[in-house]
């Protein structure tokens, strides 16, 4: 047992290790992205801002199947405003800084949507692009 | 469990019996059922107007390798588009026909599909869900038509010029013609026949009576493409 106190040391390196990405942004520094709002200044989006925040996904994804497979084109939100189901046109018509919006937060989470392989960024001005 | 009991359990299960996906509502107007008319006489040599307005508004690339090529809709020798029709229709012959998707009444690319990518809606339309096609392109060999086309590579440096309204497709999906239900949403016509000034297309409901397709169908003598195959197509060509 003369080796307790390397074996120890050893131990607690191991599970620093392993705990790195718990401690880890705060030591890099890294921040959450700050988003930049819409530049028409809208106030307000389809649903309430936090519902947006975490769900937005699922919500593009109803908006998918119900413009697809259902052939529904207008969606009611929660407070019985109208919107056009269209990511193009909708989403991106408030959302027109792509690149300081939607792209911001996910480099910064690393995620990779493929929705604009297809779907065409409007370019500022109307103009297609 | 007494007999009371047992008849109870099987009462409720009744109401788990699954419903088939065909009485589930898949899209379109429930009632409709879209068809189109291709008039011989009045489509003539060379004018191409129909193919531009299509693949103009639906972002359909130009490629010149035919092998890549895609295409919504466009024109073929008359006999390579009716092989079975005899030679005493020799006037016709050597005619360039139009063609695009004859949206069956009974598509053969709708049950090859594993994904169920493609579909036919309540009114008929066959239609895609892009974002569902895994690229295996079991339709492609279904369809006996050659209505669709597979991307083998990015489709957008092809596009002369994006339309902002409409999606593109992208590497590794198949493609054909959707009957404008993106039009129709908006109680316009498909964008084909209204840019044809040969007024050749008709577009219209077959369950109306008095719909422009059916007053042609009345009037005048129709075939469809390879009807023996029974996949009954929507698309008519007056003779």
């Amino acid at each position: 047992m003369r080796d307790k106190i390397l074996i120890l040391a050893i131990i607690i390196a191991v599970l620093a290790g392993l705990a790195v990405p718990f401690f880890y942004s705060k030591i890099a520094g890294g921040t959450a992205p700050v988003l930049a709002p819409p530049p028409g200044g809208e106030k307000q989006c389809v649903e309430p801002v936090e519902y947006m925040r975490k769900h937005h996904v699922d919500l593009l994804i109803q908006w998918r199947d119900a413009r697809v497979r259902e052939g529904v084109l207008k969606y009611v939100a929660s407070d019985g405003k109208g919107y056009t189901i269209s990511l193009s046109s909708t989403c991106l018509g408030c959302h027109s800084n792509k690149a300081d919006f939607c792209d911001r937060c996910h480099n910064y989470l690393r995620v990779n949507p493929r929705c604009f392989d297809c779907h065409v960024i409007p370019a500022k001005g109307g103009a297609a692009k | 469990m007494n007999r009371r009991d047992f008849l109870r359990l099987m009462a409720l299960g009744a109401f788990s019996i699954v419903v088939p996906a065909e009485l589930l509502p898949a899209g379109g107007t429930p009632g409709k059922r879209w068809a189109m008319t291709i008039d011989l006489r009045a489509c003539s040599n060379g004018c191409t107007d129909c193919i531009e307005a299509c693949h103009r508004i639906h972002n359909v690339p130009d490629i010149p390798d035919g092998n890549r090529r895609i295409r919504w809709i466009w024109t073929s020798p008359f006999e390579a588009l009716f092989p079975e029709q005899p030679d005493y229709r020799r006037d016709l012959k050597g005619r360039s026909v139009m063609a695009l998707c004859n949206h069956c009444e009974n598509p053969p690319c709708v049950p090859v599909c594993p994904v169920k990518a493609t579909f036919k809606r309540d009114d008929g339309i066959v239609m895609m869900d892009y974002h569902r096609c895994i690229g295996c392109r079991y339709c492609m060999a279904a369809c006996p038509y050659g209505a669709r086309s597979f991307n083998w590579q990015d489709p957008r440096p092809f596009i002369h010029a994006i339309d902002k309204d409409y999606p593109t497709r992208t590497k590794g999906v198949v493609e054909k013609c959707s009957f404008c239900e993106e039009r129709l949403a908006k109680n316009l016509i498909p964008a084909c026949v209204e840019a044809c000034k040969e007024k050749g297309l008709a577009f219209g409901d077959l369950n109306e009576e008095r719909s422009q397709v059916r007053l042609l169908l009345a009037s005048r003598q129709a075939m469809q493409r390879k009807a023996h195959l029974g996949t009954k197509p929507k698309v008519f060509y007056l003779l």
